[in-house]
């Protein structure tokens, strides 16, 4: 008896055994060698799987809100214009455009013989549907409000008209066309301009997208089909590069890039954040500017990019990022070097020199703020101020913090656009999103002159000035652009960042 | 009789209490489903609009009738993070990949834990209990989760069996998904298999000190005859309870193993749905979790009166 248990038990686990092994070559999709992951057996199907750690929020791009949502997106739509990879803009579903001398309407031309994915051409009311629709979304708050109307003429011109002059408007139509005939299914089936076509979606599980055999530009792209496969976090996505199942995920770690196997390389680039530690200027002590600038004194950023990124962060000292080069002001970036001794100077100043206590919100949308966080409080230790760190689901940041303001001090990173404006907005008093409750006449009034200045020059000296007058009162702890590194399979090449949130696909193919 | 339908009462009132829980639990967490959707942009009057359309401004207690009246007509609703989904396609393309993954862990915690339970309760050597209470001590102490990236190091990154991330779902390929599933199985049922043992063993044990143990040892009965025909049926009286409760954990501990195994099941729909504040999703998943945990008890009651006959229900 005691024989036959036993041999039972030997043979379910040869069965086992055997039965995972037997079905080995059908996980691989039947093709390609299980030899370390040198050959996914994708190259011959010219498709490619990149890893992604945010879900889609929705297909329909006018209501999609997170970057990873975006970044997505911009590989099935185009607006008339789109972002290049410089932080400009370049014509897409229109050929030509010219913003008037006095910044008050915007010309466009409708690219000649433009169709959506399906085939069906791009009409000039396909474009006034999709502008005053996105228009719409946005809402009255935002930066459509100065959208008179559109004038739409059947010779392919479209007229954006605008109630005041206003030379960054143009790079709100980078916003989606889409076919007014699709309205119903936008979320379904969603039917867009861009290098690939949706194909389909599993919430939660993936979005596989297809070459858009009709797209206008010449060659373009070169994969067949694109996969992008929702993991639960990155250190899961590296498992899954090492095990053959990813070919490019982005936001990697120094740490997690030392565990990659051979056959990656990886890219560094920006993520394009502003990411700092981000203080209620309304609560006691923050709303003292020597005791926030007491605490720029106090933190070694540099030593935040190191531990996090080997180094390759950007330091920044005022709320842009680098990438936007014609308007970043680099002088901030040294304003406050690391200088405990003056820390604790500035704080006997401001009567605490015996320190004080607060607590750090750490959302857990993005692993490194952790780190951010923990570096910051030891730093702080040092000058003698006690900084607790409460980590919060991100969608709770969302509510208690962001919306709500209830809070002392939080470290996260706020984005913008490719419209200048958008970097500062938040900063403005009276915003609705101003969660630093932030608040300097002379901000507001050189705010409302940058936006509405026409001459390039003079616009750019303005919004220098606005970055001096953030890192001068120290609005928030601005760290740094964190380094964007991004795992790319050794067989594949072309992969390149843009200044906002896209992945673009259609420029990656394989050697 | 009289006991199903006491039983199928205290199914609905248990399911009822607790949908009712969920729907507080939603109004007092902070952030509701229009602030997790919206992010970092919003304005307060697109969180306002949002709001409306999903009918979060309407009170507690005129939702939560509105959901009930829907759910008992079984309609769940629509996902508030997926515009347009419905509850049960989410639910029903996932819940068999899950359904899959706790099937093959409990058959394993079966045909594993009762030989080797039978197997522990006949060693008598102190050595060889030695051997087997620290075995099944460490075993039980690993946490599924871990022994998941163990097992993912191993046999995926090491030795190529598998590939992480790479589950097809049944419909498309059913063997293919067994394959896949019998990893994360492992790391779920490996903990369970000790602990059955254990409670197994100790439970024939204490059989073995019973009088009629001792009766049959006297008319003339071999030890595997008395342990088989007697002692056997008796100690796996207590062990049906205790593989019921052990379902019940399976059906939890597959939550985590699915996140380490990227199984896409309602483990990970779970999650997910408590972070974007989707309660039509949560209220779903749970009731049909809550569901299925109840029914699994009411089987064992089932068994466990026809194994004993003196329980009468």
């Amino acid at each position: 008896m005691k024989r036959k248990i036993l041999c039972s038990l030997i043979a379910l686990v040869t069965v086992l055994a055997l039965a995972a092994c037997g079905k080995t070559p059908d996980n691989q999709g039947g093709s390609g060698s299980s030899n370390g992951g040198e050959s996914t057996g994708r190259e011959a199907t010219n498709s490619v799987v990149v890893g992604i750690t945010q879900d889609i929020d929705s297909l329909d791009p006018h209501n999609a809100v997170s970057a990873g949502t975006r970044e997505v997106l911009f590989n099935m739509f185009e607006g008339l214009v789109q972002p290049t990879p410089e932080g400009e803009i370049e014509p897409a579903v229109a050929s030509e455009f010219t913003v008037s001398e006095d910044a008050t309407f915007i010309t466009f031309q409708l690219r000649d013989g433009i169709t959506f994915c399906d085939g069906t051409p791009i009409t000039v009311q396909d474009v006034k549907y999709s502008i005053e629709r996105y228009a719409g979304i946005q809402g009255e708050g935002s930066a459509f409000s100065i959208l008179k109307d559109i004038v739409a003429s059947e010779d392919g011109t479209i007229v954006v008209n605008l109630s005041e002059p206003n030379t960054e408007f143009v790079y709100e139509l980078t916003c989606a066309i889409i076919p007014q005939a699709n309205d119903a299914n936008v979320n379904t089936n969603p039917i867009g301009s861009g290098p690939f076509m949706y194909d389909s979606f599993i919430p939660g599980e993936e979005l596989v997208i297809k070459k858009n055999p009709n797209y206008w530009k010449e060659g373009r792209p070169y994969l067949d089909e694109v996969t992008f496969k929702i993991v639960a976090d990155t250190d899961k996505a590296v498992t899954q590069l090492n095990a053959g199942t990813l070919d490019i995920v982005q936001y990697l770690t120094s740490d997690q890039v030392m565990t990659l196997n051979d056959n990656f390389y990886v890219m560094d680039g920006s993520i394009n954040y502003v990411q700092g530690m981000f203080l209620n200027n309304k609560v006691e002590p923050f709303n003292d500017p020597l005791v926030r600038q007491a605490i720029y004194y106090a933190i070694d950023r540099q030593n935040i990019s190191d531990m996090l990124f080997g180094g390759k962060s950007h330091i920044i000292g005022t709320n842009m990022i680098p990438a936007a080069t014609k308007y970043y002001n680099a002088d901030t970036e040294d304003q406050y070097p690391y200088d405990p001794a003056k820390a604790k100077e500035l704080l006997k100043q401001a009567g605490y020199e015996n320190g004080f206590t607060f607590t750090i919100q750490v959302p857990n949308n993005y692993p490194p703020h952790k780190g951010t966080a923990e570096i910051i409080a030891n730093c702080l230790e040092e000058v003698g101020i006690t900084a607790k760190i409460n980590e919060i689901e991100f969608t709770s940041w969302l509510s208690d913090v962001y919306k709500d303001r209830k809070y002392e001090a939080t470290v996260v990173a706020v984005d913008g656009r490719l419209a200048p404006y958008t970097w500062f907005a938040k900063n403005e008093s009276t915003a609705s999103n101003n969660f630093t409750n932030y608040s300097n006449p002379q901000f507001d009034e050189i705010f409302a002159k940058a936006k509405a200045a026409i001459d390039p020059e003079e616009k750019v000296g303005y919004y220098k000035q606005l970055q001096q007058i953030l890192a001068d009162d120290a609005a928030s702890i601005y760290v740094q652009d964190p380094a964007n590194q991004v795992a790319i399979r050794n067989t594949l090449t072309g992969y390149v960042f843009y200044p906002v949130s896209a992945q673009d696909m259609s420029v990656i193919k394989y050697k | 009789m009289k006991y199903i339908v006491k039983k199928i009462i205290t199914l609905f009132v248990a399911l009822l209490l607790i949908s009712i829980i969920i729907f507080v639990v939603f109004s007092v967490i902070p952030a509701d489903a229009s602030i997790a959707k919206l992010g970092i942009d919003a304005t307060p009057e697109q969180i306002a609009a949002l709001r409306a359309q999903m009918g979060l401004d309407k009170p507690l207690f005129e939702r939560y009738f509105w959901w009930l009246a829907n759910a008992l007509q079984g309609n769940f609703g629509e996902s508030f993070q997926y515009t347009g989904v419905k509850v049960t396609t989410l639910l029903a393309r996932r819940l068999g990949n899950s359904a899959l993954l706790s099937l093959i862990s409990f058959i394993m915690v079966v045909i594993f834990s009762i030989p080797i339970g039978i197997f522990s309760a006949k060693r008598r050597s102190v050595v060889a209990r030695g051997t087997m209470t620290t075995i099944t001590q460490i075993t039980m102490g690993i946490p599924s989760f871990f022994l998941g990236l163990l097992l993912t190091y191993l046999f995926s990154l090491v030795l190529h069996w598998f590939y992480v991330g790479q589950f097809v779902s049944p419909s498309e390929d059913f063997f293919g998904a067994c394959a896949y599933l019998i990893f994360p199985a492992i790391a779920i049922a490996l903990p369970k298999i000790a602990m059955t043992v254990k409670f197994l063993s100790n439970s024939i044990r204490s059989e073995l000190h019973k009088d009629y143990v001792r009766t049959a040892y006297a008319k003339g009965s071999t030890r595997d005859g008395v342990l088989y025909k007697h002692v056997l049926k008796n100690s796996m009286v207590p062990v049906i309870t205790f593989l019921g409760i052990i379902v019940a954990e399976i059906v939890a501990g597959s939550v985590i193993v699915e996140q380490v195994f990227s199984v896409p099941g309602i483990g990970s729909l779970l999650v997910t749905a408590i972070t974007n504040r989707d309660y039509p999703v949560v209220e779903a998943v749970v009731l049909l979790i809550a569901f299925f945990v109840i029914v699994i008890n009411f089987i064992v009651d089932m068994i466990y009166q026809a194994v004993d006959p003196r329980v009468k229900l």
